[in-house]
């Protein structure tokens, strides 16, 4: 260790209210059993589990770190590394999915796998680790899925028609507090998928319901609002994801905490849509 | 376009076919549908708590005659006849669509869930076919006995009724069908422990004031509805063998054993 390490800890040590003192024998030598699910290329094209030994794992390591690890070892051993999705490292992007020992994102609550950290396993712990699972996410490679599906939902109707031009002044449209938090909420989704991969149906309805919400608590989603719930649903369907049982294990999984009020919202916009909302199909022409 | 989208086209209800096949529109059906059969539960438990007055059947059966000659009764017996039907095949379609959704099984599952449990809301459709099977047996043994008649006549103040007291007391004093009867109540508190609550979700009714009422509404009904029904062949049952008549006074009679036989 290095005296600037053991300075941060020290550092950490004053900061905090809870003395943990497994920060200061911070375990650096994790020997951990991983069981890896591998697709395509060298591997079965329908694919199988391949169990990895790793020694060294620092408890500092995100888990994604840790999958680094392996893969420079797997390299120098000119093996096929792991392939894994991955860009912002911090949580915001949603792409680092993977399903960690039957958790999406692992584990713990609230958090992407970019962020688990691996001072929540244990030396000598067997990881398992699989690719997101639905009809609707094939496997690319590994663990790597396709969730084009998600995009084409949003392409549907996940948007607002504005047009551009200057900035309205913010304060000529009153949004209350609630709303602009409800809305907020939702709007954390990060369209990472693990409420599908959750979902023992896998359905996709959490993130549906996340997009729903988040433009149609504001006035300026709210002109489209019935608009979206139809064409965003229709497209939900024929993607081919499951329906929702109310099993709430999206919530549970979410690591961004979007919770399933939001799918009931859902489900009272779409049903009055279907049952008031006059679909007028744009005809062309119109004066100018 | 599904098949019911274009058998509703041509009645200018394409729309309404389109609702119905989307995966929010059968949700819809089957909580709409749930929801009738649970308001339909706890009448017909009051009607059954007459099978435990002993009265040799008599308020039961005039009941059970009433429930089917009364016209408007009869209307919404229909209305629970169709919604059983729509409910059950919707269920199943549910459950056998769903179940493919996945594609391939992890390798390790845990599923956690959030004011709800999941144990019996990943059970279902498990659930609903045990629920079918009984129905099914269930409108076999008196439904069915009932309409083609196949029960015995009584008297009542010159009033010649139905008996279906008798057949339901002898299916009650068999062990086997009291097992099967409980274990099926088990089986629809657990189905409702999850789908109670789930259908008001489904309708999209899900507010903070009034949520977590609902949701202690439906943990009291799917205990209290279905030990209801199930403490009455037990208590039939019990009452058959003797097990209520504790107290025959026959505590130091020189022949214990006779004194009970016979008091039983
Ligand atoms: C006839 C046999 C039955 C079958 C096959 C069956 C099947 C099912 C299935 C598979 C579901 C889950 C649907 C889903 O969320 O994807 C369900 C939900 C439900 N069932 Fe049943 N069920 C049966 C009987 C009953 C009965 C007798 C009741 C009420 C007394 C009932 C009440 C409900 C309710 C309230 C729900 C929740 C609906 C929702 O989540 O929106 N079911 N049933
Ligand atoms: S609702 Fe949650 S789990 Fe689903 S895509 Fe959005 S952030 Fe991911
Ligand atoms: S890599 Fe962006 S959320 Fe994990």
């Amino acid at each position: 260790m290095e005296i600037y390490f053991i300075n941060l800890k020290l550092f950490n040590f004053v900061n905090s209210s809870t003395i943990n003192f497994s920060t200061f024998f911070a375990m650096e030598n994790m020997h951990l059993k991983l069981k890896i699910w591998r697709q395509g290329g060298k591997f079965a094209p329908k694919g199988e589990f391949v169990t990895y030994e790793l020694d060294n794992v620092s408890e500092h390591m995100s888990f994604l770190e840790m999958l680094d690890v392996l893969n420079e070892k797997l390299i120098s051993q000119r093996e096929e590394p792991v392939a894994f999705e991955h860009d912002c490292r911090e949580g915001i992007c949603g792409t680092c999915s993977m399903v960690i020992n039957g958790h999406p994102h692992g584990p713990n609550a609230g958090t992407t796998t970019c962020q688990l950290h691996m001072r929540f396993f244990k030396d000598g712990d067997t990881v398992t680790i699989e690719p997101f699972r639905a009809k609707s996410f094939p496997v690319i490679k590994d663990l790597v899925v396709d969730r084009e599906a998600f995009d084409r939902i949003i392409q549907a109707g996940g948007f607002i028609s504005a047009s551009t031009g200057q900035a309205q002044d913010a304060n000529a449209i009153p949004v209350s507090k609630e709303l602009a938090s409800a809305s907020f909420d939702a709007a954390a989704c990060i369209g990472c998928g693990a409420c599908v991969a959750a979902c023992p149906n896998a359905s996709a309805m959490l993130f549906v319901s996340a997009k729903v919400s988040h433009l149609a608590l504001l006035p300026q989603g709210k002109v489209e609002a019935k608009r979206r719930a139809l064409a965003m649903v229709k497209q939900m369907d024929q993607e081919g994801f499951g329906n929702c049982s109310n099993i709430t294990a999206c919530e549970a999984e979410c690591p961004k905490g979007i919770s399933v009020e939001n799918i009931a919202r859902l489900n009272r916009e779409y049903i009055s849509a279907a049952f008031a909302f006059e679909e007028k199909e744009d005809k062309g022409g119109g004066a100018g | 376009m599904s098949w019911l989208t274009n058998t509703l086209s041509p009645v200018g209800l394409s729309w309404f076919g389109g609702f119905l096949t989307s995966s929010i529109g059968k949700k819809v059906l089957m909580a709409l549908t749930g929801l009738f059969l649970i308001s339909f539960l706890p009448i017909h438990l009051l009607g059954n708590l007459y099978l435990m007055k002993d009265d040799g059947g008599r308020d039961f059966n005039l009941y059970a005659e009433f429930m089917t000659h009364n016209k408007i009764i009869k209307a919404v017996s229909y209305t629970l006849y169709l919604s059983i039907v729509l409910h059950a095949i919707q269920g199943l379609l549910l459950w056998r669509q769903n179940a493919s959704a996945r594609g391939q099984n992890y390798a390790v599952k845990v599923t956690r869930a959030v004011g709800t449990n999941a144990r019996a809301a990943t059970r279902m459709g498990w659930l609903g076919t045990i629920l079918l099977i009984f129905i099914l047996l269930h409108m076999y043994q008196f439904w069915l006995q009932m309409k083609l008649g196949n029960v015995p006549m009584s008297s009542y103040g010159g009033e010649v009724i139905k008996d279906l007291y008798t057949p339901v007391m002898v299916a009650f004093a068999d062990p086997i069908f009291v097992v099967i009867y409980v274990v099926s109540m088990i089986a629809i508190a657990f189905h409702l422990w999850h789908g109670f609550q789930s259908a008001f979700q489904t309708l999209g009714l899900n507010h903070s004031k009034y949520t977590p009422f609902i949701k202690f509404l439906g943990k009291a009904y799917s205990v209290l509805i279905p030990a209801g029904f199930a403490v009455i062949p037990i208590y039939v049952y019990g009452d058959t063998m003797g097990w209520w008549k504790i107290g025959c006074g026959c505590d130091g009679v020189w022949d214990r054993a006779e004194c009970m036989i016979e008091c039983i």
